[in-house]
């Protein structure tokens, strides 16, 4: 038995502790509400519909909580500044802010704008590369938290209309 | 003081702004670079793999034996040496005409099924092109060394460079039309000047390959009636002797070059 | 049934590079097939990545993420043998996990 995830799903277990869709195995009799997980095919993910659903970066980051972000060169993108077809755009991140937890990805110009949030926990690196798509000129927008505060860079991608495959 | 010559880079359709030659195509460079770094075509090697040991057709046999020229079920290599002449066959054969073939020697399989679908979509690659993406993986590092000394080889090779220069169909064209003059290009796409080996070997280490624009992973069969099609000519049958001659003389052209591997292409 | 997924674990300088790819045609909603109908919203939401069953890194992701995505992710040190899994949920429920060590 598979759970569903629909979109807008924001149900991170620890705020429903007693009520998790997906129980199997024993349970145990103490009347404490264990949960015994099934490998994460069934766990009702956080998925942050507003900010993916924002029409602007503006309001993704409202969802985010990153309205004011401070520009910051710790913040590092490497992405090519011309891409020769907007469909995969490989950007790479860097965020050499102390204490970086997060990183959100953005393309401005996109009909949606956030592409994608990281949250790093301990033993990982705040440090994603991706591929992401760009639908025309644009710019991309990382946003990186750090203790509490909010951290920005950007740089634009060109995106031409190619020519042959090669 | 040497000119930049300024060119257009188009803005999704939007406007138009200027870029220094050697900027925009160092930045292109680094575009493919990074791509390629992070681009799936390992996935359609892994798919490839799962095929040639699936157990298929009348005979319920899988591909495993199948001589790539290296002999019966050898791999590791084999991609580098073709296309090259296969006795049983009587004739020069490139990785898909060999793999037709041993669907058919092999699983008992008829042509008109095998053939059936060869090349794939976005969201289901065919079997040739995931067959291409593995066995061309296993050539990884080997430098390309097609068959030539074979007479039947050299005629293939004859073939294929007279097909590049000669002009046919409703436009008149040629490979050479295209793939025959230094500094052309299709919008922001340098066109290789093909007979000429520094231009073929970057070119021939790299395919199969996967094509970002279409998600689709590519072949050089696929490649050759795609040229075709642009050219207006007549499509030419899969695996057919013009096809494999063309290829030949690519690869040939191209030889010595270590292979890289399936590629990514735009 | 998901597409194959192919994942790397490189240990290098006291950092483990883990490189993840997915079959997965991340449809945005706005593209029309050959019959013109548009063809539905199906894309990657999460994806997870553990070391040794401790989750290090959880990614949210839309639509805006290129088909077949590859992910690169970098943990702190690891050593040889290291089990590294990365699963991946969609919004119609699918799934798909894969495991590596770290080599």
């Amino acid at each position: 038995m598979r759970s569903k995830v629909t979109p807008g799903d924001q149900s991170p277990l620890k705020n429903r502790p007693n009520a998790s869709p997906v129980v199997s195995g024993p349970q145990p009799v103490n009347g404490l509400a264990a949960i015994v997980l099934k490998p994460f095919a069934a766990l009702a993910a956080t998925w942050n519909k507003d900010g993916f659903g924002a029409k602007t970066a503006a309001d993704a980051l409202k969802t985010l909580g990153a309205s004011n972000p401070v520009a910051s060169r710790d913040v590092v993108i490497e992405a090519p500044q011309i891409a020769e077809n907007g469909a995969v755009v490989p950007i790479e991140i860097t965020s050499n802010v102390p204490g970086t937890t997060s990183i959100a990805v953005l393309i401005d110009k996109n009909p949606f704008p956030l592409v994608g949030k990281f949250d790093f926990m301990e033993g990982a690196l705040p440090f994603v590369k991706l591929n992401a798509k760009v639908g025309e000129t644009s710019e991309v927008r990382v946003v990186a938290e750090a203790l509490g505060k909010h951290y920005v860079a950007t740089q634009e991608i060109k995106v031409t209309i190619g020519g042959c495959g090669g | 003081m040497k000119k930049l010559f300024g060119f257009c880079v188009l803005l999704g359709g939007a406007f138009c702004a200027s870029l220094p030659a050697q900027d925009a195509k160092k930045e292109i460079q680094r575009y493919r670079e990074m791509v390629a770094e992070g681009s799936p075509a390992e996935l359609f090697e892994v798919e490839g793999e799962a095929l040639w040991k699936k157990p298929q057709g009348p005979h319920k046999v899988s591909l495993e034996k199948c001589d790539l020229s290296l002999g019966a079920g050898v791999v590791k290599g084999a991609y580098a040496r073709l296309p090259r002449y296969f006795k049983d066959a009587d004739r020069v054969m490139d990785l898909e005409t060999r793999l037709l073939h041993c669907m058919g020697t092999l699983q008992g399989r008829k042509r008109e099924e095998a053939a059936a679908r060869v090349f794939g979509s976005a969201d289901r690659p065919s079997e040739m092109e995931s067959l291409s993406a593995y066995i061309a993986a296993q050539s990884r590092g080997m430098k390309m060394a097609p068959g030539l000394s074979h007479p039947k080889e050299k005629e293939a090779y004859a073939m294929g460079r007279a097909v590049y220069f000669h002009r046919a169909g409703a436009w008149d064209f040629s490979c050479a039309s295209c793939h025959g003059e230094e500094g052309k290009r299709i919008r922001m796409q340098d066109l290789p000047v093909l007979y000429k080996p520094e231009h073929a070997r970057p070119v021939v280490s790299t395919w199969p390959a996967y094509r970002v624009s279409t998600s689709q992973f590519i072949t050089l069969q696929w490649r050759m009636n795609n040229c075709y099609q642009q050219m207006r000519m007549p499509e030419p049958d899969f695996g057919s002797d013009t096809t494999v001659a063309l290829i030949l003389f690519l690869t040939a052209t191209g030889k010595g070059e270590p292979y890289r591997g399936p590629g990514t292409k735009r | 049934m998901a597409g194959p997924m192919k994942m790397r674990a490189t240990l290098s300088g006291g950092v483990t590079d883990v490189r993840v790819l997915m079959t997965h045609p991340m449809e945005t909603g706005q593209r029309k097939d050959p019959d013109g109908k548009l063809v539905p919203l199906h894309f990657i939401q999460n994806v997870t990545l553990k070391v040794n069953g401790k989750t290090v890194v959880e990614s949210q992701i839309s639509q805006g993420i290129s088909r077949n995505p590859v992910f690169t992710f970098r943990i702190k040190g690891g050593a040889k043998g290291d089990r590294i899994e990365v699963s991946w949920i969609d919004n119609h429920g699918e799934t798909n996990q894969t495991e590596t060590a770290v080599a």
